[in-house]
C-alpha cells in the first residue's frame, strides 16, 4: 500500500506537531527536517488547520500547534483527510470484474485493503509516538507493556518518512 | 497467583498508574486477582453488558478450566474494587501451535464502561503479563475482529503490533 505524497507529509506534521504539544512548529522547520516541498508542506498544514487537528497562529513565532486529541486522533482520521481508502468489494471486481478470475483476484486484493484500514483505523497518534520514541531507543525497547505507556517523545522521527 | 495493590509504591507500578494520567484514575483499593467462585455472576454481568449476551455456561466452564486447574498456564484474572468487579481478563500459555514456540495469549479482557481512562485495562494486561513471564514465555499475541476499533486501539497503545500469523477462516 502507498499514500499519496499529501497524506504522507500530512502525518509528518501532525506527528511533529503532537510530538511538541506546547510549541508552534512551522513548515519550514517541518520542510528542512524532511527534505521536503516547502509549497506542498504549507498546503498541507493549511488543509489540517482546516480540519481542526492542528491551529494555526500567524505573525512572528507564529506556527502550527497540535489541537486534537492525541489518545482518540488515530492514523485513519488523518489519511482520510486527503484520500479515500476504500476496502474493494470482491463483487465490484478489479481489472476484469465480470470474469471470475477478476472476482477472485478482487478478493484477495479486499483482504489486503481491509488489513490496511483495521490497522490505520487502530494506530492512535499517541500511540505512534510511542513507537517513535521506540524506533529512538538504542536497541528498540520491548514491545511487552513492562514499562510506562505514556512515553512523551519531544520530536517525531524520520520512522514514518521511511515507511514512505 | 500474586495480587496487584493499585497503591502499592514500587517504581513499575507508579509507572503503571502514571500511563493513566489525564483520566480519571484508577479506585485507590483497586487489585489486580485471580478470579474466585463469587466473582463469576459479576463477571457475567459485565460481559453481558458490554457484548449484550450473557453466556453462563461459557464463564462457568472457563472458571472450572481457568480458575481452578492448570494455573500455571491459565490465567483468570479480575479487577476488584470495594467489592466490585471493574474489569477481568483472560489468558494461556499456548504451546507449539502449528510450531510456534510457547507464547501467551490473551482472548478476553473487559472493564466497566464507567471505570474505563483509568488504567484498569493496562493493569490487567501488566498482570496477565506478568503471569506469562513466570511461566517463561516471552511473547503475548491476541486475536480480535478487525472491526473491533476500541480494543484493537487498546492493544496497539499497549505497544502490540502485527503478529507473524494470518488467521484464516471458511464457512461449514
Amino acid at each position: 500500500m502507498k499514500l499519496q505524497t499529501g497524506t504522507s507529509l500530512a502525518l509528518i506534521s501532525v506527528l511533529e506537531a503532537a510530538a511538541n504539544p506546547g510549541r508552534q512548529i512551522s513548515a519550514s522547520d517541518i520542510a528542512d527536517k524532511y527534505g521536503v516541498s516547502i509549497h506542498h508542506l504549507a498546503k498541507v498544514l493549511r488543509e489540517l488547520g482546516r480540519t481542526g487537528i492542528v491551529e494555526a497562529t500567524r505573525g512572528v513565532g507564529g506556527g502550527y500547534r497540535f489541537a486534537g486529541n492525541a489518545k482518540r486522533l488515530t492514523l485513519m482520521d488523518v489519511i482520510t483527510q486527503f484520500e479515500e481508502i476504500i476496502a474493494r468489494s470482491p463483487e465490484a471486481g478489479g481489472a476484469a470484474p465480470s470474469t471470475d478470475v477478476g472476482r477472485a483476484l478482487a478478493r484477495v486484493l479486499t483482504e489486503i485493503d481491509e488489513t490496511a484500514k483495521a490497522t490505520f483505523g487502530s494506530i492512535t497518534i499517541a500511540t505512534m509516538l510511542k513507537l517513535i520514541e521506540r524506533e529512538r531507543s538504542p536497541a528498540g525497547a520491548p514491545a511487552a507493556p513492562r514499562s510506562a505507556p505514556d512515553a512523551a517523545p519531544e520530536a517525531a522521527t524520520a520512522a514514518l518518512a521511511r515507511s514512505r | 497467583m500474586p495480587v496487584i495493590d493499585a497503591h502499592q509504591t514500587s517504581r513499575t507500578t507508579r509507572r503503571r498508574r502514571d500511563g493513566a494520567r489525564g483520566a480519571a484514575a484508577a479506585p485507590p483499593d483497586l487489585k489486580i486477582r485471580a478470579a474466585h467462585a463469587d466473582d463469576l455472576a459479576q463477571v457475567i454481568a459485565l460481559d453481558a453488558r458490554v457484548t449484550g449476551i450473557e453466556k453462563p455456561d461459557f464463564f462457568f466452564e472457563l472458571f472450572h478450566r481457568y480458575g481452578t486447574r492448570g494455573l500455571q498456564q491459565r490465567f483468570f484474572l479480575v479487577a476488584e474494587s470495594a467489592g466490585a468487579i471493574r474489569g477481568f481478563i483472560l489468558g494461556d500459555v499456548r504451546d507449539w501451535e502449528f510450531g510456534s514456540p510457547p507464547c501467551g495469549w490473551v482472548f478476553g479482557i473487559n472493564v466497566q464502561p464507567d471505570a474505563r481512562l483509568g488504567g484498569i485495562g493496562t493493569m490487567l494486561l501488566h498482570a496477565i503479563c506478568d503471569n506469562f513471564r513466570r511461566a517463561r514465555v516471552t511473547k503475548v499475541r491476541t486475536l480480535l475482529a478487525r472491526d473491533n476499533s476500541l480494543v484493537l486501539s487498546f492493544f496497539r497503545s499497549q505497544g502490540m503490533m502485527a503478529a507473524p500469523v494470518i488467521p484464516l477462516e471458511m464457512d461449514l
